[in-house]
């Protein structure tokens, strides 16, 4: 059944039991994406690692469908400590994967190759890309704000 | 039980034959969203274009003449069926549409005021003045909340709203406070399309007439599914969309009183809506052709009065009270489950078929979705009524909208099916 396809148990426990929920009190950027066709919301902010500034730290905080809950929960697991080209090249391959343009690779998605499923599914692929696209977003504002940060010390 | 022949009206609906999801049978429950078309509706259509296809009120050629009198004649009938003056009805794209037709009206009488234009007798009610006051109510669709607001945002009028009660109905009290010397427009829906709420149009109508205020009412969830008589109902607009009602896709219709119609400057302008042009200067056909530029959508409109005669011939009384057989059925299922909570009147007095619920431990996505496995067609989401949701404190509801072509076993076959969503996510 194809349904079943789409709910696998790891997605479902991911949605019930979510990984690293819940906002971080110092980030470099935050970003509110919406899914307007349901009302899916996620607020995710990205802060530059002090140790590593090529490490990016993930938090967030979202209400939404299992399947976008659950995409935000393996997020946090792939790219949270993730540098900008690791998470890019993650973000590249959920894309493509739920376009199936690729076969997933579980070394990049973990867990998210579980979620090839919802590319049947086309009302669905939003759902599972919200906070994928709002990692994207706020990791570019969050790098920017660092630049603009060294210019002015320079 | 209905004396209503749903098998026979199933039959006239062709998309009704077909499965979905691996040969499921469609269970269709969001005409909210739009109505499904009988072969009538196909029929008059594809005839228009067989055999009278051409531009309405242009050219003296024969066919040019029959496109000219199919399309006044589909006017009258579906004026009739509201109880209007075919002169006072103006079709648009859709209801959208209708409604933006009136906010443009005020933001283009305010503009040419502001410059000192002349403006036709009877406009300056249209003029708006920063602190000016537009009155909507929570329960509207974006439909008729978006186009206020920025009417609001681009004359420096204010946007006020009449909140809800708890159990879905309309702030009657709160009207009373919120509709004052300022308002200069009150706009609002007949029949809530996410809590299923019909208004007590008298009561706000009342209120407005008393400041002067022009009265606006959505009717896209009312016309279809009731008899309306817009005369009755004492407003200065009604809008609604063709699509809603068994109709084609890409027609709605506004309702204006015809002093006010007369009064309005025009909205989208080019051929058909003028009287005489020159490179200096246009005047203005007279209503309703001075709401309808360009070529209007003939066949469209041809195909809304094939609905119009379909709904005629089952009585609007009669349709009224199917939905109402059926949305009582619904609201008693559904409520019967542990964990689903019905947001919107659970009496059927004052209500529409539109009902909207939460099921406790699943999104209404996910809802949704187990449903369309079962060939179960509802909506998830917030319904183009964002702060309705809000307002109920709920991120998104699942709907199922009841029709002519509804039946009981389909009630049934939703309840069971919400059911099973409660299995597969355990809760």
């Amino acid at each position: 059944m194809k349904l079943e396809h789409m709910y696998q148990d790891i997605i479902l426990d991911h949605y019930k039991h979510p990984h690293g929920k819940g906002l971080a009190e110092d980030f470099n950027a935050e970003v509110h994406h919406v899914n307007p066709t349901c009302g899916d919301e996620i607020t995710l902010r990205v802060t530059i690692d002090p140790d590593d500034h090529k490490k990016l730290i993930v938090s967030y905080d979202n209400q939404g469908c299992s399947i976008s809950q659950a995409s935000a929960s393996i997020l946090f697991d792939q790219l949270n400590g993730k540098t900008f080209a690791e998470g890019e090249a993650a973000v590249d391959h959920i894309v493509a994967m739920l376009q199936r343009a690729v076969e997933p690779d579980e070394d990049i998605l973990g867990d998210g190759i579980a979620l090839e499923g919802v590319a049947q599914y086309p009302a669905r692929v939003k759902c599972a890309l919200l906070s994928w696209m709002a990692w994207k977003d706020a990791a570019i504002q969050a790098l920017g704000t660092e630049n603009s940060t060294q210019n002015e010390s320079n | 039980m209905t004396t209503f022949d749903v098998a026979a009206i199933r039959a006239d609906f062709p998309i009704l034959g077909r499965t979905v999801r691996d040969g499921r049978r469609l269970v269709y429950l969001d005409s909210g969203a739009t109505s499904q078309k009988p072969f009538q509706v196909l029929d008059a259509e594809r005839d228009f274009y067989e055999k009278h296809n051409a531009a309405v009120h242009r050219g003296a050629h024969q066919i040019a003449e029959e496109a000219t009198d199919a399309y006044e004649a589909a006017r009258a009938n579906i004026a009739h069926f509201v109880g209007a003056q075919a002169n006072d009805i103006v079709f648009t794209k859709n209801a959208t549409e209708a409604i933006n037709l009136v906010s443009y009206t005020f933001l283009n009488a305010t503009l040419k005021s502001l410059r000192g234009k002349d403006l036709p007798k009877g406009a300056q009610r249209f003029v708006l003045a920063e602190g000016d006051e537009i009155v909507v109510t929570e329960m509207e669709h974006h439909a008729n909340l978006v186009p206020w607001q920025e009417l609001a945002d681009k004359t420096g009028a204010v946007l006020r709203w009449i909140g809800l009660t708890d159990d879905g109905r309309l702030d009657y009290d709160s009207a009373k406070l919120i509709i004052g010397s300022r308002t200069k427009v009150v706009a609002f829906t007949h029949q809530s399309n996410l809590l299923g709420t019909v208004n007590h149009v008298a009561q706000l109508v009342e209120l407005a007439k008393s400041v002067n205020a022009v009265t606006v009412l959505d009717a896209c969830q009312s016309v279809p599914h009731m008899a309306v008589d817009v005369v009755d109902l004492g407003v200065d607009f009604m809008a609604w969309s063709g699509h809603k009602m068994l109709g084609p896709l890409g027609i709605g219709c506004l309702w204006g009183r015809a002093e006010l119609l007369n009064a309005m400057p025009p909205f989208i302008t080019g051929g058909s809506m003028i009287e005489t042009v020159s490179m200096e200067k246009t005047t203005f056909a007279a209503p309703p052709a001075r709401f309808e530029a360009g070529v209007p959508q003939a066949a469209q409109v041809v195909g809304l009065s094939a609905a119009v005669d379909y709904l005629n011939a089952i009585g609007m009384g009669n349709v009224a009270a199917h939905e109402r057989h059926l949305t009582q059925l619904a609201i008693t299922e559904l409520a019967a489950i542990p964990g689903v909570r019905i947001i919107g009147p659970t009496d059927t007095s004052n209500r529409g078929s539109a009902v909207s619920f939460v099921v406790d431990g699943v999104h209404p996505h996910d809802v949704g979705q187990i449903l369309d496995e079962q060939g179960i067609a509802v909506r998830v989401g917030h319904h183009c009524a964002w702060p309705v949701c809000r307002r109920y404190s709920v991120p998104a509801t699942t709907r199922a909208t009841f029709y002519i072509y509804n039946d009981d076993s389909e009630v049934h076959a939703l309840a069971s099916a919400v059911r099973d969503a409660q299995k597969f996510f355990g809760v």
